[in-house]
């Protein structure tokens, strides 16, 4: 009846996984309560877990984003607690099989459920207004990709308490996956987590290409495109193409664990190389995935905090381009070690190190941009001051791993866990908290307080280098990575470094928290009132109001230049009243995703378990669900032309109040932040 | 301002000519199919790789029946032709002659799946399923996920007869039929690449 | 209220497209097939043979029964196509080279 589950795969003798599980369920419990008492389920529904809204799945995708990060910086920390003690005959506080799960859950939630839904998030809001678009081309898809991840990442929380998560670290090699070395259920959801959130990113890239392609607004021509929007596109094409190789290697590891097949075994034919061989090849271009998004909101920022068009546009492009290209070119550089000859090794190392060529370019267009500019050091540019510099440092070291001989002697040490962090840390997650920082006032109509978000980011950063670079240190005397313990004490002193570095982390995170609710609490001081948050946009996402309308804009914008909002305001355009408005269509909330994504997570959770009767109950759900509504034509609603009318009157009253230079008006006061 | 005030009803169809949304489903759609080509090109590279790894167990050449194979090859090629049909029909705007070309496109489609599926319970049932040795195991899964490809097609197709028999051939109908046919014609190119590498070389 | 989407997709065929396609399909296929069965040609030719026939015969496919054209409508598609192939055999043949140089040295 209910397949492999029973009661004793609740670990109630685990002190630390209950305590993990008994505060979740708290938390998650008081939220429910909060909604609850402040009578919220309507509002929840209509306006949240029913729309196809483009910014609201975008918001949602974020706090997914930051409560993963919780939990993936919490693994973090015990692993360097972990570390710190358990040295010469210590145990430290985590039994190896724990320990084993952590830095799995670490690795698997950062990458899977961090990384991609903000990235995820960031585009969904920013992409479609940077282009002049009411929303993306498939909104409806759009909502079925968010829940698709959402039910990825509850199979990941759920295994908390519920059996175990994967001991096969992120990556899951082959055979240690296979059922006879890991026969528990950890795995298993590994498998099921990342084949749902993995289908749902490869329909928001195909939703972003065609909405990127096909709905610029007129004069919006290509090379016209903000580089968010261009690194979005290239992000997309990716994910593409990346994908369906996970999809691949994913199944037929879950064939091997279900019907028996012998594709990564140790006998009857397997190839278990052939394993690492299809995970990387999507593996590598999903760091770039993971990446160039935050590059683009450095783009994005560093022009706008230095006053000053981006440098080098066009080989901005073009770097881009060539980084997505070679990313689908440098996979074996993950498995320099597993045996190939120096010729193929030679191959893969060589396009390795070009792929630095491009990635210099866009750091040397950055500094020209700087250069004379009259920066403005808010939040957003302080992290990508800090990206630049400590991102630098993690591409060098990338590049002294791609020498193949150097890679045999760092291959798996604490050199190489240095290395993708110190890449990882500033040149993604630096951008999406800088990304986070500089459109929240966009989307929620008030800013974030500068001064914990400048706390947060001097915790980050001077964190960053205490946890890390102890590692290359440590990389160098020989550490292994995934060490539960050690007999080595001459290591212990850089590891207690590393832990420190990660409790100065720990305040980073914490300011950030704190900055919210103070934020929210001083959030009628700090209204933005014009849409243009911090005064200096000059892309069309700054032309909305702060929140913008679901329609994003009355009348769909003209573009003339690069920058297209700060174009229209140097040339008096950027506020002009239209004559008329015509009536808008939008496409109607609908339950179908969120209940599509209740039905993947009851399967998945089914064929983890070997639930047989739940799980081709839920998938002849999903086909009935997905078959209703590809037949529903009643999917668009109107606003009226008079509504858009009276909505807009609005905004024109509030901008004259504000003080807009509307064609006769008087200019507008600067925000206190901005320095002279 | 919610969209549940705004419950006026636009009209799908208007709605599609304006803002050319069939135009984009089709282009979302060829996308998603070239991700498909992906997804077999990994499977085809598994397969590469593990194409002499017998364990001892039966070679492709002792396993195949080329005539079964042309035979299913042709059902499905005359599938392909009849949805070609199809479509032609359906830009005349006859909306029998198009149930009745889909009927055929299926009933074609299903006897090509019916003949995998008994080659496959045959194998399975001497002893050489996928479980039999990592050749064997590439060969049912590259087979078997252009065999689901095509199931889920006919499910789509029988979704399809009944919208035209219902609805009719209106915008959103007609889009939809564009891009089953961009599926069905794709999978037959998936087959070509699939008996040419497994069986035409198998059998060698 | 028009946005400059520029329209992409197949081009309407024609029966005479299909029908071509469908012989020029048929012949191909009995081609391979008969390579292949009767054993008539060396095992090298055939291979060729039967490769080449794929690759026409895919190519039949995409123009007579997919409508891919040099109109403008299907540019884009064609663009995405040829990425697709060369990602393709970036994958397959990076593969094959991979583990074909890994088996020999490892196994």
């Amino acid at each position: 009846m209910f397949g492999k589950l029973s009661l004793s795969e609740i670990h109630y003798q685990d002190p630390i996984v209950m305590t993990a599980v008994v505060g979740s369920m708290l938390l998650g419990l008081a939220i429910l309560a909060l909604i609850t008492y402040y009578g919220k389920w309507a509002y929840l529904w209509k306006e949240w877990l029913t729309s196809v809204d483009h910014k609201r799945i975008g918001v949602m995708y974020i706090i997914l984003a930051l409560v993963l990060l919780l939990r993936g910086f919490s693994d973090a920390m015990m692993m360097r607690g972990q570390q710190a003690m358990a040295v010469a005959g210590a145990q430290g506080f985590l039994p190896p099989d724990h320990y084993n799960q952590i830095f799995t859950a670490h690795g698997t939630i950062m990458i899977i459920f961090v990384a991609m839904p903000f990235l995820s998030g960031l585009i969904n809001i920013i992409v479609p207004p940077q282009i002049g678009a009411r929303d993306v081309a498939f909104p409806y898809l759009n909502a079925v990709s968010l829940w698709l991840t959402m039910a990825g990442a509850m199979l990941v929380m759920v295994s908390l308490g519920i059996g175990e998560f994967s001991k096969a670290g992120w990556s899951g090699y082959a055979p240690l996956t296979q059922l006879q070395y890991s026969p528990g259920s950890g795995v298993d959801y590994w498998l099921w987590a990342l084949q749902l959130s993995g289908l749902g990113s490869l329909l928001t890239a195909v939703n972003f290409i065609v909405t990127i392609f096909s709905m610029r607004c007129p004069g919006m021509k290509l090379m016209r495109m903000p580089i968010f929007t261009w690194n979005a596109l290239c992000t997309s094409i990716l994910i593409l193409f990346s994908f369906p190789v996970l999809t691949v290697a994913l199944a037929l590891v879950t064939f091997d664990r279900y019907i028996g097949t012998h594709f990564f075994s140790n006998d009857m034919g397997g190839n278990m190389m052939m394993y690492a061989n299809l995970f990387w090849i999507w593996g590598h271009p999903e760091v770039y995935i993971v990446v160039l998004p935050a590059f683009g909101i450095f783009s994005e920022v560093v022009a706008t905090f230095s006053r000053k068009r981006l440098f080098g546009y066009t080989s901005m492009v073009w770097a881009t381009a060539s980084i997505t290209v070679l990313s689908f070119c440098v996979w074996l550089h993950h498995f320099f070690t597993m045996g190939a000859g120096p010729d193929v090794n030679f191959v893969f190392g060589m396009a390795t190190m070009v792929i630095a060529i491009p990635t210099g370019v866009k750091i040397f267009n950055w500094l020209f941009t700087m250069y004379r500019g009259r920066i403005r050091f808010t939040t957003p540019m302080l992290w990508s001051m800090g990206f630049i510099s400590t991102f630098a440092v993690g591409g060098m070291t990338g590049v002294l791993l791609a020498a193949p001989p150097a890679d045999f002697v760092f291959h798996n040490s604490l050199f190489l866990v240095a290395h993708f962090h110190n890449v990882l840390i500033p040149g993604a997650l630096f951008g999406y908290l800088a990304g986070y920082t500089y459109w929240f006032p966009k989307v929620f109509g008030f800013s974030l307080v500068e001064s914990w978000g400048k706390w947060a980011f001097w915790c980050w950063l001077i964190g960053f280098y205490f946890a890390f670079i102890p590692l290359y240190v440590l990389g160098f005397m020989g550490m292994p990575r995934r060490m539960v313990f050690y007999d080595n004490p001459a290591w212990q002193t850089w590891l207690v470094i590393a832990a420190l570095g990660s409790l100065l982390v720990a305040a980073g995170v914490l300011c950030h928290i704190i900055q919210l609710y103070v934020s929210i609490q001083r959030r009628n001081e700090n209204r933005d009132l014009t849409g243009d948050s911090w005064n200096d946009g000059r892309t069309l996402e700054w032309a909305t109001p702060s929140p913008p309308p679901e329609y994003n804009f009355a009348t769909i914008p003209v573009v003339e230049d690069i920058d297209a909002f700060d174009d229209m305001k140097e040339k008096g355009t950027a506020y002009v009243r239209p004559q008329h408005y015509d009536e808008i269509h939008m496409p109607k909330n609908t339950a179908s995703g969120l209940v599509n994504g209740i039905l993947c997570f009851f399967f998945g959770f089914a064929m983890v378990w070997h639930i047989w009767w739940l799980a081709v109950a839920s998938l002849l759900a999903i086909v009935a669900v997905v078959i209703l509504r590809a037949a529903d034509d009643d999917i668009f609603y109107t606003i009226s032309a008079s509504e858009v009318k009276e909505h807009e009157d609005e905004r024109y009253r509030q901008l004259a109040a504000a003080g807009v230079s509307l064609p006769g008006a008087a200019s507008a006061p600067l925000p206190p932040d901005q320095e002279r | 301002m919610t969209p549940a005030q705004m419950s006026t009803h636009s009209d799908t169809a208007e709605v599609f000519e304006e803002h050319g949304t069939a135009g984009h489903q089709e282009f979302g759609f060829w996308l998603y199919l070239m991700s498909d080509l992906v997804l077999f090109s990994a499977i085809f590279a598994t397969f590469a790789v593990l194409s002499e790894s017998y364990a001892g167990g039966p070679t492709g050449a002792e396993l195949f029946d080329l005539s079964f194979v042309f035979i299913e090859t042709m059902l499905l090629l005359l599938s392909s032709a009849a949805c070609g049909m199809a479509i032609l029909a359906m830009h005349a705007g006859k909306d029998s002659r198009v149930l009745q070309w889909l009927a055929l496109t299926f009933l074609l489609g299903l006897g090509f799946i019916a003949m995998e599926l008994h080659e496959f319970q045959l194998l399975i049932a001497e002893g050489h399923g996928p479980g039999r040795s990592a050749y064997l195991s590439a060969f049912f899964t590259l087979v078997g996920t252009h065999g689901l490809h095509v199931a889920s097609g006919l499910v789509w197709m029988a979704v399809m007869m009944y919208q035209v028999k219902t609805k009719g051939l209106s915008v959103m109908v007609q889009a939809r039929m564009m891009r089953l046919s961009m599926f069905w014609h794709f999978l037959d190119i998936v087959w070509v690449a699939v008996f040419t590498v497994v069986y035409l070389m198998g059998a060698l | 209220m028009k946005h400059t989407s520029h329209s992409t997709g197949a081009t309407t065929g024609s029966l005479k497209s299909y029908i071509t396609g469908f012989i020029l399909s048929v012949v191909l296929t009995a081609m391979a097939f008969g390579a292949v069965m009767s054993e008539a040609l060396a095992p090298r030719v055939t291979i060729i043979t039967i490769f080449t026939a794929a690759v026409l015969q895919i190519l039949v496919h995409l123009y007579y029964f997919l409508h891919l054209n040099s109109s403008s409508e299907a540019r884009w598609n064609i663009l995405a196509m040829i990425f697709t192939v060369l990602i393709m055999a970036l994958f397959v043949g990076g593969s094959i080279w991979i583990m074909h140089n890994l088996n020999i040295r490892m196994m």
